[in-house]
C-alpha cells in the first residue's frame, strides 16, 4: 500500500498527488514514468513523474476516465493498492548546448523535471509551455525558477503569446542555435510542434503515452511505430525521436478501448450514488 | 478424470478436469505394474520416484505418497494439471504399449489436493545462516529455488514486477485449468517458510543491479515474457493482442467481469487465434468463454500441435475451429480488425526438428471475418534486467547462458526456467531452479 501524502486542485479537474513510494521516488530520473492500481478491482494506469522528494513522487494527472477520476476523489492518508516504478527509460540527458522543453496542457507537469537534469548537466534551457487559458498554465513558476527563460502561450491569449507553442519554436529555430527539443503534450500537439522542427533536422523528443498494462515490455499493448519498426513504449520509450514516430497510429491505438471507457465512468458513477457517496451532488 | 461437460464450463472459469475419487485413484493406482526398471522416471525431467508414490497410493499411504512427491517436486498440484505427461512420464509408460498408460498426472494431482487438505507438513528450515540471496521473479522457477535457499537457512528476498505473484501461472494459464487459489497457496507455503517477497518492484529499475549484486547470491527467473508479434500488416489495429496481452487482462486484471473490474478487453464476436501451443489453446478458450466463435489457425498439422493434447481435445469439445495448415498474411480493417488474410501452407521435407517444413502454397489465399485476432506464436526472455546486468553472456535468443549447475558467467548469479531456456515448461522451470538452489546453497555453504 502506498500513502497518498498530499493533494491539490491546481487547475480545473487537474489534480497534484504526492504519493509515498520509496522504490520509486529514489531511483526516478527525467522522463520515467509509474504504473499504479488503485485497489482490487482497478486498472493499471501509468503516469508520468513529474517530481521526487526523497521517498515521495509527484504526479500531476487530469480527471477524465474512470481511474483518474476515482483517484481524484481521494484524499491525503489515503492508500493506493500497488504503484511500480520508475518505469520506462530516462530522458537522454547529456550536454546538447541549447534545449527547449516544450509542454502542453497537462504535459507541462513533466517539463521541470527534464529542464531541471538539463541545467545540471550545464545546457541552456529554454521552456515553452503552452495550455487553453492561463487558469492551465501548470507549474508555471517552477518552469521560470529552472528554465534560463521561459516563454508562456495561451491559446485564447488570456496569457502570454496568443498561440501555440509551435508558432514559438518556429520563430525560435529561424533566429537561434538550437541542439535539442523535448516536446510534452497531447499526442496531436506532439505531431504538430515536432513537425516544425522536422525540416531544421534537430533531435526533437517526444514522450509517448499509449495505452499500457504492465509496463514492463511483456504485453506488447504500448507498441508505436517508430522509423517503420514496433516498439514497445514502456520498455524501448516512453521518448522517442519525434520525427520517426507514427504519431496518427498512436491516435488511433489511443481510442480502442473509447466506449468501454465511458461505460467504465458510468458504470462508477452510478455505483457511487447507490452508495451514497461523492459524485451525487 | 471426469470432466465437467463443455456447455457448462464454457459459462464460467471453474476447473474443467474434476480430478479423481480416492477409490478411481486407488484403481488407478493398482493398474501400475512396478517395472523394475520405470521408464516413466526416466521421462519425468526432475525424476520424481513414480513407481514409489504410486505403490503408496495403491495401499492408501496419501501421506507417505505425498512425501514421495514433494521430495522432488515442490509443487505438485501445478505439475499435476499442466505437465505435458504425454511426452513425459505418460509417453513411456509400459502399459501404453497395448493400452492406456497409467495416468500419472491425475495420480500426482489426487495426491497433492489430498495433501494441501488435510494441511500440509512444513518441511524443516535450517537455523539462520545470515547470508542473504536475492531471487528475480516469482513464477515456478523463483518459488522453487526461493523455497529450497529458505530451507536452508538463507534469508531469502523475493522480488517481482508485478502486482501478484506467479509468473505465468498467475498471469498466463486460466483458472479452468488452474485455479488460482492452489497458486496462491503453494506461494503462501514458501513465504511460510521465511522468505520476504516485494511486489511491484521491477528489478533493474526499482531496485538498481548494484543492489542486487551486493546479495550473497542471485538467482535470475524472470520468465520468457517478451512476445513476439509475427510482423504482418495490420498488426496495430485495435481489437490485435499479443496472448501475452489477452490472456494478462483477464487472468491478472479480469476484464472478463468489465466494468465491476476497471480493465476493458475488445470481446470480440469472432477471434482468430494464431498458433498451436499451451498459449494459443489458453486464448482460444478465454475467447469462447468471453462469447466468441473462435478459429485457430496454425501453420502446420493438427498431429504437430505443440500444445498438451488434453487441452486440444478440451478446446475441441469447447467448439474452437482448428484451420490447420494456414497461416495469416495480413490483417484487415481499421481502425478495428474486420478480417485476416491467410493462405494455406504445405508440408514439405523435415527441418531440424523433424517436423515438416510449411510452405506457403500459392494462390491459396483466403480471408475470415474476424474482429479479434490473438497472436500466440511465442515469447522471449525479456532483455530488460538481463541486458543490464554487466558480463552477463546471453545466447543468439537472448535466453541468459548458464552450466549445468544453473551458474551464469557472472559470479554468485544463477538463472533458470524460461530465462535461461526460452519458453518450455513448469516443470523444466522447476528442476532448473531446484538445481540451481542446491548450487548456490553449496557455494554459500563453503564461503
Ligand atoms: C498461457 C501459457 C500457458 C502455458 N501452459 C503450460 C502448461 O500447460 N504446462 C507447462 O508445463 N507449461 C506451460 N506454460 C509455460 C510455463 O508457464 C513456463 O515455462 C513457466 O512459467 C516458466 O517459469 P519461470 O519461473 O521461468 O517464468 P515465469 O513464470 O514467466 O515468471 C517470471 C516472473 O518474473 C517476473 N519478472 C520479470 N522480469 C522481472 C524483473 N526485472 N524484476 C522483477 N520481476 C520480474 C515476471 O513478472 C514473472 O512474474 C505456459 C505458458 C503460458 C504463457
Ligand atoms: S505496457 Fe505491456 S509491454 Fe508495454
Amino acid at each position: 500500500m502506498y500513502r497518498i501524502e498530499k493533494t491539490a486542485e491546481t487547475a480545473d479537474n487537474i489534480f497534484e498527488f504526492w504519493i509515498h513510494a520509496p522504490h520509486v521516488a529514489r531511483h526516478a530520473r527525467a522522463g520515467q514514468f509509474l504504473v499504479l492500481r488503485i485497489d482490487e478491482h482497478g486498472e493499471r494506469i501509468p503516469l508520468t513523474i513529474s517530481a521526487t522528494d526523497g521517498d515521495s513522487v509527484r504526479v500531476v494527472f487530469m480527471a477524465v476516465g474512470k481511474t483518474t477520476t476515482q483517484l481524484a476523489a481521494m484524499s491525503p492518508g489515503e492508500s493506493i493498492r500497488d504503484v511500480v516504478g520508475p518505469l520506462g527509460r530516462p530522458s537522454e540527458i547529456r550536454k546538447w548546448g541549447t534545449c527547449v522543453v516544450i509542454g502542453g496542457g497537462v504535459g507541462i507537469a513533466c517539463t521541470p523535471i527534464i529542464a531541471r537534469e538539463l541545467k545540471e548537466a550545464g545546457n541552456t534551457v529554454i521552456g515553452i509551455i503552452g495550455a487553453r487559458n492561463a487558469g492551465f498554465l501548470l507549474l508555471e513558476d517552477e518552469m521560470r525558477e529552472t528554465c534560463d527563460e521561459l516563454v508562456v502561450c495561451t491559446d485564447d491569449g488570456s496569457k502570454g503569446f496568443h498561440g501555440f507553442p509551435a508558432d514559438i519554436l518556429k520563430e525560435r529555430l529561424s533566429t537561434q542555435t538550437i541542439d535539442a527539443i523535448w516536446i510534452i503534450g497531447p499526442a496531436i500537439m506532439m505531431k504538430i510542434t515536432s513537425g516544425v522542427s522536422r525540416p531544421f533536422g534537430i533531435k526533437t523528443f517526444v514522450s509517448l503515452n499509449p495505452i499500457m498494462v504492465d509496463g514492463t515490455g511483456m504485453c506488447g499493448s504500448c507498441r508505436v511505430t517508430v522509423g517503420g519498426e514496433t516498439r514497445f513504449a514502456c520498455v524501448d520509450g516512453p521518448e522517442f525521436d519525434a520525427h520517426e514516430v507514427d504519431f496518427d497510429e498512436l491516435m488511433q491505438r489511443q481510442r480502442i478501448y473509447g466506449d468501454s471507457e465511458r461505460r467504465a465512468l458510468e458504470h462508477y458513477h452510478e455505483h457511487q450514488c447507490r452508495c451514497g457517496g461523492e459524485g451525487h451532488e | 478424470m471426469s470432466k465437467r461437460p463443455a456447455d457448462e464450463r464454457l459459462r464460467d472459469f471453474g476447473e474443467v478436469d474434476l480430478g479423481l475419487s480416492e477409490e478411481e485413484a486407488v484403481v488407478e493406482a493398482q493398474r501400475c505394474l512396478q517395472c523394475k526398471k520405470p521408464a516413466c522416471v526416466g521421462g519425468c525431467p526432475v525424476c520424481i520416484d513414480i513407481p514409489g508414490f504410486i505403490a503408496a497410493v495403491a495401499e492408501r499411504d496419501f501421506r507417505r505418497a505425498a512425501a514421495i512427491l514433494r521430495d522432488q517436486n515442490m509443487l505438485p498440484a501445478i505439475c499435476g494439471r499442466v505437465c505435458p505427461q504425454e511426452s513425459q512420464c505418460e509417453g513411456v509408460c509400459i502399459l501404453g504399449i497395448k493400452s492406456e498408460p497409467v495416468c500419472i498426472g491425475a495420480l500426482e494431482r489426487f495426491v497433492a489436493d489430498w495433501e494441501r487438505a488435510q494441511g500440509i507438513i512444513p518441511p524443516a528450515v535450517a537455523p539462520p545462516t545470515g547470508k542473504r540471496v536475492a531471487i528475480i521473479g516469482s513464477g515456478p522457477a523463483g518459488i522453487t529455488a526461493a523455497a529450497e535457499c529458505a530451507r536452508a537457512g538463507h534469508a531469502v528476498t523475493i522480488f517481482e514486477s508485478l502486482h501478484e505473484a506467479g509468473g505465468v501461472l498467475t498471469y498466463g494459464i486460466p483458472a479452468f485449468r488452474l485455479p488460482k487459489d492452489i497458486v496462491a497457496g503453494e506461494i503462501e507455503e514458501v513465504l511460510a517458510l521465511g522468505a520476504d517477497l516485494h511486489l511491484n518492484h521491477l528489478v533493474g529499475r526499482s531496485v538498481p543491479v548494484e543492489d542486487i549484486l551486493a546479495y550473497d547470491a542471485v538467482f535470475l527467473a524472470t520468465g520468457a515474457g517478451l512476445p513476439f508479434f509475427m510482423g504482418i500488416v495490420g498488426e496495430q489495429l485495435g481489437g490485435v493482442y499479443s496472448a501475452n496481452e489477452f490472456l494478462t487482462r483477464v487472468n491478472l486484471m479480469h476484464a472478463d467481469r468489465f466494468p465491476e473490474f476497471d480493465t476493458p478487453i475488445v470481446r470480440g464476436s469472432r477471434v482468430a487465434v494464431v498458433g498451436g501451443g499451451n498459449v494459443a489453446m489458453d486464448s482460444a478458450r478465454v475467447a469462447r468463454r468471453l462469447g466468441a466463435k473462435v478459429y485457430l489457425i496454425y501453420r502446420r498439422r493438427e498431429d504437430d500441435f505443440p500444445a498438451r493434447h488434453a487441452e486440444v481435445a478440451n478446446a475441441r469439445e469447447e467448439g474452437v475451429e482448428f484451420l490447420c495448415c494456414a497461416n495469416p498474411v495480413r490483417i484487415l480493417g481499421g481502425p478495428a480488425v474486420t478480417g485476416i488474410e491467410c493462405v494455406r501452407m504445405e508440408m514439405q521435407d523435415p527441418d531440424m526438428s523433424g517436423r515438416p517444413t510449411p510452405v506457403p502454397v500459392e494462390g491459396s489465399a483466403f480471408t475470415l471475418d474476424v474482429d479479434v485476432v490473438i497472436e500466440a506464436i511465442g515469447q522471449g526472455p525479456n532483455p530488460l534486467l538481463v541486458s543490464l546486468i554487466p558480463g552477463l553472456i546471453r545466447g543468439k535468443k537472448g535466453n541468459v547462458v548458464v552450466d549445468e549447475d544453473g551458474a551464469t558467467s557472472v559470479p554468485r548469479v544463477y538463472a533458470g526456467g524460461d530465462v535461461a531456456t526460452g519458453a518450455a515448461t513448469v516443470i523444466w522451470a522447476m528442476g532448473a531452479a531446484k538445481q540451481a538452489a542446491r548450487s548456490i546453497n553449496a557455494m554459500l555453504e563453503k564461503s
